[in-house]
């Protein structure tokens, strides 16, 4: 078996599902192209997420690594999979910080394991600060743009 | 022109509490510098060398009056009495505090303002032709386009965090008055054989250190397509854009790199997909927009005779207005560059004054120009002579637009944490020179732009004459560049040689305009005569 990674089910913060966590660690794309069976596998920001579509049904749990909050590669991959009909656990690992919490959450992440815990209030604001958006992504919200001509 | 519906401003109002708690987090210590910087910057707060400078966003350069009251009012608030226009259509003061941002940006959005994204590397404030909506040779307004892609780029969640800054322009005239080919996505809203409106996509153009005139990527994207094809092209950049190294972060590179039919086929195949998404606006949305860039109320059988008797008045007509699509009106610019005054420069008491008068005479309305001067764009013809007499009494009268003391020039060294030479003085001296030489008319349309460092916030590149300011071993160099526009025939800049101190440049700049002087040719501009004779005759003027 392949060196096994990732964050652990107590790492996790924040978290918007009510299935099980997945308790079992996550494996680089490379070791998961390798193998049949794995079924949690964790990005990183130079990793194409599109070489995971023709298996995301086996799959119950994507990390996502965020080295620094600055690079924003991890919005995309998070996007491209939740467009390819991604239903399981899509994990915001590394340095996630308190503003980087809503616009992941609207990327499609459902599950945040930020390096450095986070203030418990100050994040609760920051995940209901906006009471609309613009455009559409991969949450529930209709855009403001669908709003305005039901 | 757009005004907010209760969403727009409840996004807005939302921002401000965002950033008062982010600030506070900063000060508490919850977030560190590094932390909060980006977060500052996405909305508009640089550190700069004396103070925090904080970049307002003009959206498409458009404003009415009770928002340019607004601007003189916080110049005097927070400020020190004035700001400073900049080549994005925006304004920004440079002596702001940290404790105050929050209620300046509180203020902005009394108004339906705000700095939102315009620093940081995210999609930054849209820019258009400031003529938009009364040029004569418009296809359409250009601005309901670029509402849209405000709208869509406003907190877009995907590219917050974008390799890069990311600037779009809109235009929809064949003559670009918007350096489209220099920005990172330039679109141009052109008309197909059918007849059917779309937009044509230039990608990966750009300034500062590595400068590009974008290619063609796609020739039309339907209307109910613009949205999704910009998704496309983003995403794009977001998944390939260089991290490694911030000086080939920009799309520019990447499309380079790439090639624009590789980079181009990619985006047609995110766009393939993300067509199946349903992210695209409804058509609807558009036509609301657009009704708020419905023409205002011109009258017709209105005389376009201009009474030229007064010759000041006369040269101020003749080298300030731009032809209008309504009979009996005109666009009438007004110039912030005054011989010897810091280009883009307003004072507060100006931004008041130019507001009235915008009010009065010009529909509530008034532009940003890239070149960092001020537009009214709908004059009554009848009304200009008014207009100038009381323009002249305000100081505001220069009769200088497109000439050489219409410089564009960025801040440069007297504030500017990246700058390496001052940019405001040899502005001032190349107008004051030309100026009182009386030299300006006979130079016609020359366009003159200044960067205090490589990033070129000064466009120099795009200058029919560029200056680039350099650190020489601890002293500020001048670089003479020419032969650059940022108009259709888009080109750019080439170095005439070694540089010259800052009295140096300013002989520099007048031996090029006697090269050209003493080598036109019936009807020909500097630019004309200089891509006509090269580079060698100035060559030999400057170092022979």
């Amino acid at each position: 078996m392949a060196d096994v990674l990732g964050t652990s089910p107590d790492e996790v913060q924040f978290r918007f599902r009510d299935d099980e966590v997945v308790d079992h660690g996550t494996v680089t794309v490379d070791s998961f192209l390798d193998q049949s069976n794995a079924t949690a596998v964790r990005i990183e920001p130079g990793d194409d997420a599109r070489a995971l579509l023709p298996h995301l049904e086996r799959i119950a749990l994507v990390e996502v690594n965020f080295p620094s909050f600055m690079d924003g590669r991890g919005y995309s991959v998070a996007r491209i999979l939740r467009e390819a009909g991604y239903q399981g656990e899509l994990r915001a690992v590394g340095d996630v910080l308190i503003d980087q919490l809503l616009p992941m959450r609207r990327c499609g992440f459902d599950a945040f394991a930020p390096d450095q815990k986070l203030d418990e209030a100050d994040a609760q604001a920051a995940f209901d600060r906006f009471p609309h958006a613009y455009q559409s992504a991969s949450d529930a919200r209709q855009p403001i743009w669908n709003l305005r001509h039901d | 022109m757009y005004l907010y519906d209760s969403y727009d401003q409840a996004m807005v109002d939302a921002r401000v509490a965002e950033f008062r708690d982010q600030a506070r987090r900063r000060l508490e210590g919850k977030l560190t510098e590094d932390q909060f910087k980006p977060l500052r910057l996405q909305n508009g707060l640089y550190l700069q060398l004396h103070a925090y400078m904080l970049r307002v966003a003009v959206p498409y350069g458009t404003l009415n009056s009770a928002q340019m009251h607004m601007l003189a009012d916080i110049a005097d608030k927070y400020d020190r009495g004035y700001g400073h226009f900049t080549t994005r259509q925006n304004i920004q003061y440079n002596w702001i505090k940290l404790e105050e941002a929050g209620d300046l940006l509180a203020d902005l959005a009394s108004v339906e303002m705000h700095a939102i994204q315009t620093s940081g590397n995210c999609i930054r404030n849209i820019s258009s032709d400031h003529f938009a909506g009364a040029a004569a040779d418009e296809l359409v307004d250009p601005r309901p386009y670029a509402e849209l892609l405000r709208q869509w780029s406003s907190f877009h969640p995907e590219f917050l965090h974008l390799p890069r800054k990311f600037k779009i322009a809109v235009i929809a005239s064949d003559t670009d008055r918007a350096a489209m080919r220099l920005h990172d996505i330039g679109i141009q809203i052109v008309k197909n054989d059918a007849g059917e409106v779309g937009c044509a996509f230039y990608v990966g153009g750009g300034m500062g250190r590595t400068p590009m005139v974008a290619p063609l990527i796609k020739d039309f994207v339907p209307l109910d397509q613009l949205i999704t094809y910009s998704e496309a092209c983003l995403r794009v950049y977001n998944r390939y854009g260089r991290r490694d190294n911030k000086y080939k972060a920009r799309i520019k590179i990447l499309v380079h790199e790439l090639g624009k039919d590789e980079y181009a086929r990619q985006v047609e195949e995110e766009f393939a997909h993300l067509q199946s998404q349903g992210i695209e606006p409804p058509l609807a949305e558009l036509a609301r927009i657009a009704t708020f860039f419905a023409d205002p109320a011109f009258e017709s059988g209105l005389s376009t005779e201009l009474d030229r008797s007064n010759p000041d008045f006369a040269l101020w007509a003749d080298r300030n207005t731009h032809p209008h699509k309504q009979a009996g009106y005109i666009s009438a610019v007004i110039s912030l560059k005054p011989v010897g005054g810091i280009p883009g420069d307003a004072s507060a008491e100006q931004m008041h004054t130019i507001a009235d008068l915008a009010k009065e005479y010009s529909f509530d309305e008034m532009r940003v120009m890239h070149t960092q001067n001020i537009v009214l764009p709908h004059v009554k013809i009848a009304d200009l002579h008014t207009l100038w007499a009381k323009l002249e009494a305000a100081g505001l009268g220069t009769p200088n637009l497109d000439t050489i003391e219409d410089i564009i020039a960025c801040p440069g060294l007297d504030y500017c944490s990246l700058a390496n030479a001052r940019s405001i003085p040899v502005a001032q001296k190349i107008a004051t020179r030309f100026a009182e030489k009386g030299r300006t008319a006979e130079l016609g349309e020359l366009k003159l732009k200044i960067s205090g460092c490589i990033n070129a916030c000064g466009h120099h590149h795009a200058g029919h004459i560029g200056i680039l300011g350099v650190d020489k071993k601890g002293t500020e160099n001048y670089q003479l560049l020419l032969g650059g526009s940022e108009a259709q025939d888009t080109s750019l800049a080439k170095i005439t040689g070694p540089g010259f101190d800052e009295d140096g440049i300013v002989d520099a700049v007048e031996k090029a305009t006697d090269v050209y002087l003493a080598q036109r040719q019936q009807g020909e501009r500097f630019l004309d005569t200089y891509r006509r004779i090269g580079m060698d005759p100035f060559k030999e003027a400057l170092y022979g």
